[in-house]
Order: structure tokens, then C-alpha cells, then sequence
């Protein structure tokens, strides 16, 4: 079927495309969940939990409900019928365990927790009746504190790799150690779109529901199973989505609580949480990390040991790829791995953004930079010294791994050579000047996926796959690698995704959306370009043997001999309107022998203010290794964010807990710090060539979690240098290095 | 956010004749409707005091300037009068929230801001400022923004304002207005202390608005520096900040004010620390005696003792760069 004669030219993939709908969002028009309107829609207000442990014994909504325009209470006394077995509630991003019920009974397993729902003619008057709604609870003593929680940890369900060879022995005879402990907190997503979902109830029943997701057929299976609707009187929409980080994976308690007064009130009903509620489920764990890393007088590593403890709920094991990485990025035949869960009175845990590396690689290249200064060698050469050409973890060896030209090229383009090594050797002023380095790793999978591709007489074409656009891109790659494949400029392709009506997609995550949904566009839209050499083929005998290999292709033509043959005159002169296919795609086989991932390297200026201990990032290189970029412009937009947040997770970001309380009390935009503009310098994003014929016919990684790994450990390697101070327990706040 | 009536008045007496113990004034509204939509303030009724006459900035007899309770922050920043004869005042507003925030909110607004403890924020949970005999979760909990100076067993929350602790250097004066005629606040006595009352911030009664704020005449254009220290290089309270204004005689030090935020429930000083460096010669070591002397009563809580360090430094930082340019 491949056709790969591309008339030369303007190829659609590498290029810096304006982002397809960006003049939507930039001027107001594309629609989020929670902005659909209807004549005669209702709103939603949760009531939240203030206890952490304990059960309801009584709610008072009779002032609520006295409240004029105030339609209907819901609790778990008065809901509709939901499922009964863990098992329905398991969405396709479900930890182990039993999921979260809403309005389930009276148990309370969280502060936060949604215990009722008011619902009134405007969002006004639902949240103020949902203030005067009195819950009467029966308090159990409750545990939120991980440093205590962390005595009854348990293995995670992780399947995390067997030790290899000997770390004791090993460890015990290295002429160079590091033994350090490091900490991470929780941090919540934050998009700045809060969850929402709009349930419009049709005529027949059927539910037309725009949700904050990144899966759209992953709420649509929820919904099925947890309310035993049909699945084809459920659609869900999420053609707009504000950002989600992981936040949208699973299906959000907003989602089955509007679909409940929805069903019970046989309307139409939205539910938007407040910026408060959007700490009320799933956020990156806190983790408590053990590294020990033993080395050869030169450098070279003889025994690793990475320990991790991280938190979870008492209803489920949230795990996470925290320690793999200690086992997979550098040379090293004795390793040893453990990663083990807490269970503490919160909500489960929820993958964020490069979930487990962020937090993971923050002690691993933190103790490298430690053992460099214990061994004397520089921190980049070091980890040249140990560079793995194939994956410990699992013996296979890489796809392609450019690593050492991320290092290279990075430290090049920073000017990494002219560093000082000795701590508070540089300054500029009252400025302690620090520079530091750190590597990243992600894994580049991909999953299954589906995509359609249509062509109408016009010569215009429509892909579609059921998955999301985050803000990532998805429109616009999706756009390239259809025009591509296609041969037709992106002029002349619409993509349409966030319906869970449309092809199957996997989630939105993982950043191996392009790898799964743009291989299946590009197998799609091959499939369509064979579709029109067939229909050549029957319209021209001439042609009707005609080798797809000596067929060119571009421009919207097929060129066979001297011939060109429009595909608008193509679908014209068949007899059918519009010509379309749809392929299921899948990870090629090749990939079984290889392990694939994303690489970076990279490079922090810092200046810390030696009196005040204010902290500030003047400067960062990140050196990327991704495979091929599809879009060169929406691919660095994803690094710079990446690296942007990992500015926030060295310095800022931090859910502050109360643990007599039970509850997050910073659960605000104003005290749960991000970074803001003042506090982003020159950040320079640099992609190197990496060409990988395993990873899927793209040749294309992802990018959407590499860029904030490695950050945080770059920037408390580079205070390190600044200040002489090494700060394990994130975020670095000044009164740390003060 | 509870339902509530609205009026808008067209005169001062109109406004404070509408107002009660129900009710609250609102300008800008840049923390009355954030507190509103957290239910923290419950008016039953708002006074929209933005079609008042009180937008002038003006000289007065005695060469100071009288500022317009509705003078937004950032016109008032960026005032010519204010950035060449109070550059204190115009560095501590720009110190202060974004400049959307700076665009609404009024400069009487800004002396009622209220705390941004996160147990006040959170009106499911404890706290004597928000229900008075509640209890104060932060003395135990969270308190790594709170009080070292001046708190009580009550409540231990900070005072927010960067424009407060300039104003209080600078020795303001607050005109008021209420059913009972005017008066006029020294800027010292305007907040309070918490004491056992920590639910009233200022002195200000139920029926009384702000009209002015009336600044001296300036003294201290050529000396002075505010400098605020925060998590992130914009859009945070802060952690500390110092208002430095000093009158120099040569090196000798003619007059000073040293007003700190982030410390206390209200801006905060000591004459008597100012009063011992009057005459003094400018050294770091007069500047080092002056922040341990300001800083000896301080009490730190469980999360906060970095913050006595950080006081000290910065209260030599910011005279330094008021009187030479941060050359001592």
C-alpha cells in the first residue's frame, strides 16, 4: 500500500504550522465544556466534605432548597441508581483498587469529597444555596502525613524491574559514593480551564454531554457502566480542551454528577467546579526517595539502589514509573529498585505531567550531580562516562538514543565550558551566579488507535479520531501528517477529534498521541491515496496494473507516466460522492525488540541573591531528542511549557496540607504558587536530529512530557553551585537556602 | 456568594447614610469580591462607592498631597507627583498584585484588604478573624507566611498591603467620613494589632468610609527604597518587605522610618529604633543594630523563624540601597 514517490517539495511535517484553530481560541470562539448554551439549562454546585475521615449522619438542605430558583438536592440518599461493582467504575486510566463512588453511601474517605448537589436556574444562586446546605458528620480519626503514613507502605503494584546483579557487594567497594534521601510534594494540575461538564438531556433520552476530558469514549465507557445506560445514548464532546496535564484522564466526579441530576431531573444540567474543587481530586504524590549510587574512582557507576515511597489513597493504589528511570538511563550492571505506596486519608493520586519521571529523575540527577562533586569530574562528563547504549531494565537496546548530542549541543550552545566548578566561584554582584545540568528520559510508547479519512469531489479531506487537543497541538500535527500522507496541503485537510462518536483514539496522555493517532492518520490517509489509485485504475484501463510503487504523488495529484490526475476528478468521475476509509493501526512489531524513548539534556542558569536567598532561573538550554518533529513550532511550545513548570517544581509548586485538618489549605491560584511571567528568563529550546525507523513509520517520540524532566534537578544542581547548599526537599523555597 | 442588594450613590453623605453593619462599601472590588465568592463576606448589601468625587490627587496647604479614596492604585503609581516626590509609595504599589489588579482596586481599597492566611480563605474550617472564638488552626498548622511581630494567641495572620507599609514610612494621614462627621486617622493608628478582636482590622466604624489618604510633604524623594520579598518575582504577598526612607545629612542620619510588612497583623514599626540611628553616621553596623533592635521581640511559629533572618538582612538591604545606593 505505501506509496512513498512523494512528488519533491514542500513536505507538511517539520514545519512551523500556525496552530489550525488557533484564531478560535484567540478570539473567543471555541467553546469549552462548561460555556454550551441552552434555553432553560440548570447548574450545578457541589457540596464538599470538610472532615477527612468519618460518615455523613445527617444533611440539611432545607435552607437550600427554601432558596427561590433552586430546583433540586442530591445526595447519596436521594440519587439515581449507579453500579454496584468496583469493576464498572474502572475507567481506562483506573489505579488498582476500588474507585472513588460518588455519592456512593456516607462514607467520607476525603476532605474535599463531594457529598451533595444543589441545582438551580443559575450558577449564582446554586453555589449560594450550596452554602447553606448543614452537614452533620460522624469524625473518625483520619492520617494525611506521609512522613508518618510511610511506616505502612507497601510494595506498589508497579511490576518494577528485578534487582541485577549485586548492588551490596558493590556498593560496599565503590571507590566513590553518594547516599541521599530527597523529597517531592504534592502539586495539583491546575489547568486554567476548570472541570466541567455540560449534560445536555435530549428528546429520546440520549445525552450529549461537552466534558473536560482527555478521553472521550473513556467517559462515554464510564458513563455506560456506572449508570448501565446504552452506549449509543451517550456522546461525549470535548472539541475545546483548556489545558489538563493529566487532570482529564479519568473521568471526573463533575462528569456522573451532572449526568445524575441530568437524569433525575430529565434536563439539561452543567457542572463547572470552582478553582477550590480543583483541589479536590487526582494531583502528582508527594514521594520520599532514597538514592544510593556507587562509582569507580573514574566515574564509572558499579551499583545503583533507588528507593521510593509514595502516597496513595485507602480505596487505591495509585502507581506511577518512579525508579525505572535509575535503571534504564546510564550504564550500570547492579541495580536495585523499590517502590512502595502509603495509604493516607486523601484521594487517589493522578498522573501529571511526565508522572513518576518528574518526581524520579529529580533524586537520580540530583545524586549524579552529587557524585560528580564527590568524584571530582565534571557533571556532563560524567554522565558521558555512563552513557547506556540499550536499556538495563529491560536488555533491549534503544531505538536510537541521541543523548550524547543533547549533552554535546546543549553544553555547547549554553557555553557550559567556561563554568567554574567550584561552588560561589561565579557571581554578578550581589548575585551568586550557579550553573547546572541534569538529563531527562520519557518513554515513547504508542498505543492502538483508529482514524477515518474521507474525500469529497472538491478534493478536500476529513480525518477523524476520537481523540482530544489538549492545547498540545493535536489539530494542527494531525493536519501535517494527513496533508503529508495524503499528498495534499494542509489547506485542504480538516481533522476533527473530541467525539466519542468518532474512530477509536486511547487517551489523551503519555505523549504518545502523535505516535498512535498520527500513525493511524497516516495509514489512513495512505489507505485513501490507494483508494484513489483504484478508482484510477478502474476508471483508466490503461492504468488498471499500475504499480502503487510508481505512482507519484502531491499537491492533491496522482501522477502516473506523464499523467496527472486531480483527486477531485478523481472522486468526481466515481460514483460515489465522497471516497473514504478507516484503518485500525497498531504498534508495529519491530518495536518488540527495541526499548524507545525521548531524551534531553539540560542546562540552568540560576542567580541567587546571597543576603535574601531569593532564587531566580535566568537562563535555560534544553537540548531535546524526540525523533522527528512534526511541527517544529507546537513542539517547542510543549518544551518551553515543560520547562516552565519544571521552574514551578524546583521552586514553587507545592499543595500545602494540613494534617490535623486532613485537607490542602493553599487551594487557591493566589498561595498555590506557579511561576509567572517575571520569573521566566531566556529559555532556549533546541531539537537535535534523531532518525528512528523502529519507534513507528513517523519516526516521531512525542514531546509532550519530556520537556519538564530534569528541569527541577537541573536548577537544585545549579543552586547547588550558586550556593554551596544542596537542597533535597522541593520545592527549593529561599528560607531553604537562606 | 450570597444574594445582596445595590446602590450606587452619587455623594459622600448619600453613601455613608446607606451604610450598616450589613453592609459594605465597594470600588474595586479586587478582594470584597473574592472574599464574597469564597462566603467569607456575606454583605447583605453593596454600596458602589465609584461614583464618588474622590478621584483627585491634590496639594495641600502644608505641601503634601491629598489622594482620593478612589484613585486607582496604578494611577496612582504612575502619578507624576507621586513618582518624583514619594518614589517609596510608587515602588511599594508596583511592588503589589498585577497590573490588571492595580487597574481596579483603589487606594482606600487597598488599606482594607483583608489577610491572606489560608484558614481565613477557607470558610469551611476555624478561624477567630473570620468566627470570632473559632480557634487559630495556622498558630499549629501552616504558618510559614504568618506573624513574627505583634500577634496574639487569637490570630498570628499578616497584614498583605505593599502600598500600607509605605504609606505607614511615610507617615499618612486617613481621612474618614461617617454618619457622625469627619475625622482624620494617623496611618499608625489605622490597623491593629489582633489582641482579642482580630476580626477588626482597622479602626474604621460600620458607617465610616474612607475619602483620602493625605501624605506630608515630602522629605525623603532622594533616600529611600522598598523592597519586597516574595516566592515569585511577581504576583505574590510577600514574605517580608521593608519600606526605607531616610533624611541624610552628609552621612549623618537626619531622619529615618523603617516600616516592615509581612511581619504583623498591621504595618509595622518602632519610632524608638528610628529614633536611635538619628544622627547616626550611615555604616552597616548602625544598620545591622537597627534591624536586631527591630527584631528583638520578634516570635517565630513553627514554619516562619527564617523569617526573623530574613527581616534582618533585609532591612540592611533596603537602608543600604535608600542611603548609598547598596554600597554598605
Amino acid at each position: 500500500m505505501n506509496a512513498n514517490t512523494p512528488i519533491p517539495g514542500n513536505s507538511a511535517l517539520g514545519q512551523p504550522m500556525d496552530r489550525v484553530d488557533g484564531r478560535l481560541k484567540v478570539t473567543g470562539q471555541a467553546r469549552y465544556a462548561g460555556e454550551y448554551p441552552e434555553d432553560g439549562l440548570l447548574h450545578g454546585s457541589v457540596v464538599s466534605s470538610t472532615i477527612a475521615s468519618g460518615r455523613v449522619v445527617r444533611i440539611d438542605a432545607s435552607q437550600a432548597l427554601a432558596v427561590p430558583g433552586v430546583i433540586a438536592f442530591i445526595d447519596h440518599t436521594n440519587r439515581p441508581h449507579i453500579a454496584s461493582y468496583d469493576e464498572d467504575y474502572q475507567d481506562a486510566d483506573a489505579a488498582e483498587g476500588s474507585p472513588f463512588r460518588p455519592f456512593y453511601n456516607d462514607r467520607v474517605l476525603y476532605s474535599g469529597q463531594p457529598l451533595a448537589l444543589v441545582v438551580a436556574d443559575t450558577l449564582e444562586l446554586a453555589r449560594h444555596a450550596g452554602s447553606l446546605v448543614r452537614i452533620e458528620y460522624e469524625t473518625e480519626s483520619h492520617q494525611t502525613d506521609l512522613s508518618i503514613g510511610q511506616s505502612d507502605a507497601h510494595t506498589a503494584p508497579a511490576e518494577t524491574p528485578k534487582p541485577r546483579g549485586d548492588f551490596s557487594g558493590a556498593f560496599a567497594q565503590a571507590a566513590v559514593t553518594v547516599d541521599s534521601h530527597y523529597s517531592t510534594p504534592n502539586e495539583h494540575h491546575n489547568p486554567m480551564e476548570p472541570h466541567a461538564s455540560t449534560v445536555f438531556y435530549k428528546a429520546d433520552g440520549s445525552l450529549e454531554i461537552h466534558d473536560k476530558t482527555q478521553g472521550t469514549q473513556n467517559c462515554q465507557d464510564y458513563l455506560h457502566s456506572v449508570f448501565g445506560l446504552e452506549k449509543e445514548k451517550i456522546r461525549i464532546l470535548a472539541a475545546f480542551v483548556g489545558g489538563a496535564f493529566g487532570s482529564g484522564l479519568r473521568p471526573q466526579y463533575q462528569l456522573p454528577l451532572a449526568v445524575m441530576a441530568a437524569l433525575k431531573l430529565q434536563r439539561s444540567v452543567r457542572l463547572t467546579l470552582t478553582r477550590q474543587q480543583m483541589f479536590t481530586f487526582g494531583y502528582r504524590p508527594q514521594t520520599l526517595q532514597h538514592m544510593r549510587l556507587g562509582a569507580s574512582k573514574d566515574g564509572k557507576l558499579m551499583a545503583i539502589a533507588h528507593d521510593a515511597i509514595g502516597q496513595t489513597s485507602r480505596f487505591e493504589d495509585f502507581a506511577e514509573h518512579v525508579v525505572e528511570w535509575s535503571g534504564m538511563l546510564y550504564q550500570c550492571d547492579n541495580v536495585q529498585l523499590s517502590y512502595k505506596l502509603a495509604p493516607l486519608d486523601v484521594y487517589t493520586p493522578l498522573d501529571m505531567r511526565a508522572p513518576g519521571a518528574a518526581s524520579g529523575m529529580v533524586a537520580l540527577e540530583c545524586a549524579m550531580d552529587e557524585l560528580a562533586i564527590a568524584a571530582g569530574i565534571d557533571p556532563v562528563q560524567l554522565r558521558i562516562a555512563n552513557f547506556a547504549e540499550s536499556n538495563g531494565n529491560e536488555g533491549k537496546p534503544y531505538s536510537s538514543k541521541e543523548l550524547l548530542a543533547c549533552y554535546e549541543q546543549g553544553a555547547e550552545r549554553f557555553g557550559w565550558s567556561k563554568r567554574n566548578p567550584e561552588p560561589r566561584s561565579m557571581r554578578q554582584g550581589r548575585q551568586l551566579v550557579g550553573w547546572g545540568m541534569a538529563g531527562g528520559v520519557w518513554e515513547a510508547m504508542q498505543m492502538p488507535a483508529s482514524a477515518k479519512a474521507s474525500i469529497d469531489s472538491s478534493g478536500k479531506i476529513t480525518v477523524s479520531s476520537a481523540t482530544t487537543d489538549i492545547g498540545t497541538g493535536t489539530y494542527t500535527v494531525m493536519t501535517q501528517i494527513a496533508a503529508e500522507a495524503a499528498g495534499v496541503s494542509p489547506q485542504d485537510v480538516t481533522f476533527v477529534l473530541g467525539d466519542s462518536s468518532l474512530p477509536t483514539s486511547p487517551l489523551q496522555g503519555g505523549s504518545f498521541t502523535v505516535s498512535s493517532v498520527g500513525t493511524a492518520v497516516q495509514q489512513a490517509c495512505r489507505a485513501l491515496r490507494a483508494k484513489l489509485l483504484d478508482a484510477v485504475r478502474m476508471a483508466h484501463p490503461q492504468y488498471a496494473v499500475v504499480d502503487m510503487a510508481d505512482v507519484g504523488y502531491g499537491d492533491g495529484y496522482l501522477l502516473i507516466d506523464d499523467q496527472r490526475f486531480a483527486y477531485a476528478d478523481i472522486v468526481r468521475e466515481s460514483s460515489h460522492e465522497t471516497l473514504e476509509v478507516q484503518i485500525d493501526a497498531k504498534p508495529d512489531e519491530k518495536r518488540e525488540g527495541y526499548s524507545t524513548a525521548t531524551h534531553s539534556a539540560v542546562f540552568v542558569e540560576v542567580l541567587v541573591d546571597e543576603d535574601l536567598g531569593t532564587i531566580r532561573v535566568n537562563r535555560v538550554v534544553d537540548a531535546v531528542a524526540a525523533g522527528r518533529v512534526v511541527n517544529s513550532k507546537t513542539a517547542r511550545s510543549q518544551i518551553l511549557g515543560g520547562v516552565v513548570w519544571g521552574i514551578g517544581q524546583a521552586l514553587q509548586e507545592e499543595s500545602q496540607t494540613d494534617h490535623t485538618l486532613g485537607r490542602f489549605m493553599n487551594h487557591s491560584l493566589a498561595e498555590y504558587h506557579i511561576p509567572v511571567n517575571a520569573d521566566i528568563g531566556e529559555i532556549d529550546v533546541l531539537f537535535v536530529e534523531e532518525n528512528d525507523s523502529i519507534v513507528n513509520d513517523l519516526g516521531s517520540k512525542g514531546v509532550g512530557e519530556i520537556g519538564i524532566v530534569g528541569v527541577a534537578s537541573a536548577i537544585a544542581n545549579a543552586i547547588y553551585h550558586a550556593t554551596g547548599k544542596r537542597v533535597r526537599e522541593f520545592p527549593i523555597t529561599l528560607d531553604k537556602v537562606l | 456568594m450570597n444574594p445582596f442588594s445595590y446602590s450606587k450613590p452619587s455623594d459622600v453623605t448619600q453613601a455613608v447614610n446607606l451604610a450598616s453593619p450589613a453592609s459594605r462599601f465597594i470600588a474595586g472590588g479586587t478582594n470584597l469580591l473574592d472574599l464574597m465568592k469564597e462566603n467569607i463576606a456575606r454583605p447583605e448589601h453593596l454600596i458602589d462607592i465609584t461614583g464618588l468625587p474622590l478621584k483627585d490627587v491634590r496639594p495641600t496647604d502644608s505641601g503634601g498631597l491629598m489622594i482620593g479614596a478612589l484613585v486607582s492604585n496604578a494611577d496612582l503609581a504612575w502619578h507624576p507627583l507621586i513618582e518624583r516626590d514619594y518614589p517609596l509609595l510608587s515602588q511599594a504599589i508596583l511592588a503589589g498584585a498585577s497590573p490588571q489588579l492595580r487597574n481596579m482596586a483603589s487606594t482606600g481599597g487597598n488599606l482594607l484588604q483583608r489577610t491572606r492566611c489560608y484558614y481565613f480563605y477557607d470558610s469551611t474550617v476555624p478561624c477567630n478573624k473570620r468566627e470570632p472564638g473559632t480557634g487559630c488552626p495556622a498558630k499549629e498548622g501552616l504558618n510559614r507566611i504568618h506573624a513574627i511581630l505583634g500577634a496574639s494567641d487569637a490570630c498570628v495572620a499578616t497584614h498583605p498591603s505593599d502600598m500600607c507599609v509605605a504609606l505607614a514610612a511615610l507617615e499618612a494621614r486617613v481621612h474618614v467620613q461617617g454618619r457622625a462627621g469627619a475625622r482624620v486617622i494617623e496611618f499608625a493608628d489605622f490597623h491593629r494589632l489582633p489582641g482579642d478582636a482580630p476580626q477588626r482590622d482597622n479602626q474604621l466604624g460600620d458607617d465610616e468610609l474612607i475619602t483620602a489618604v493625605e501624605l506630608p510633604a515630602p522629605r525623603f524623594q532622594q533616600h529611600s527604597h522598598y523592597l519586597k520579598i516574595r516566592d515569585r518575582a511577581s504576583y505574590a504577598f510577600a514574605l517580608i518587605s521593608v519600606a526605607a526612607a531616610v533624611e541624610l545629612d552628609g552621612d549623618v542620619i537626619r531622619d529615618v522610618r523603617i516600616a516592615l510588612g509581612g511581619v504583623a497583623h498591621k504595618p509595622w514599626r518602632d519610632t524608638a529604633v528610628e529614633q536611635s540611628l538619628k544622627g547616626q553616621p550611615v555604616s552597616r553596623e548602625n544598620f545591622v543594630a537597627a534591624a536586631d533592635a527591630m527584631l528583638r521581640d520578634a516570635q517565630p511559629l513553627a514554619h516562619n523563624a527564617f523569617k526573623i533572618k530574613l527581616a534582618r538582612r533585609a532591612i540592611v538591604r533596603a537602608l543600604s540601597d535608600a542611603t548609598l545606593g547598596g554600597t554598605v
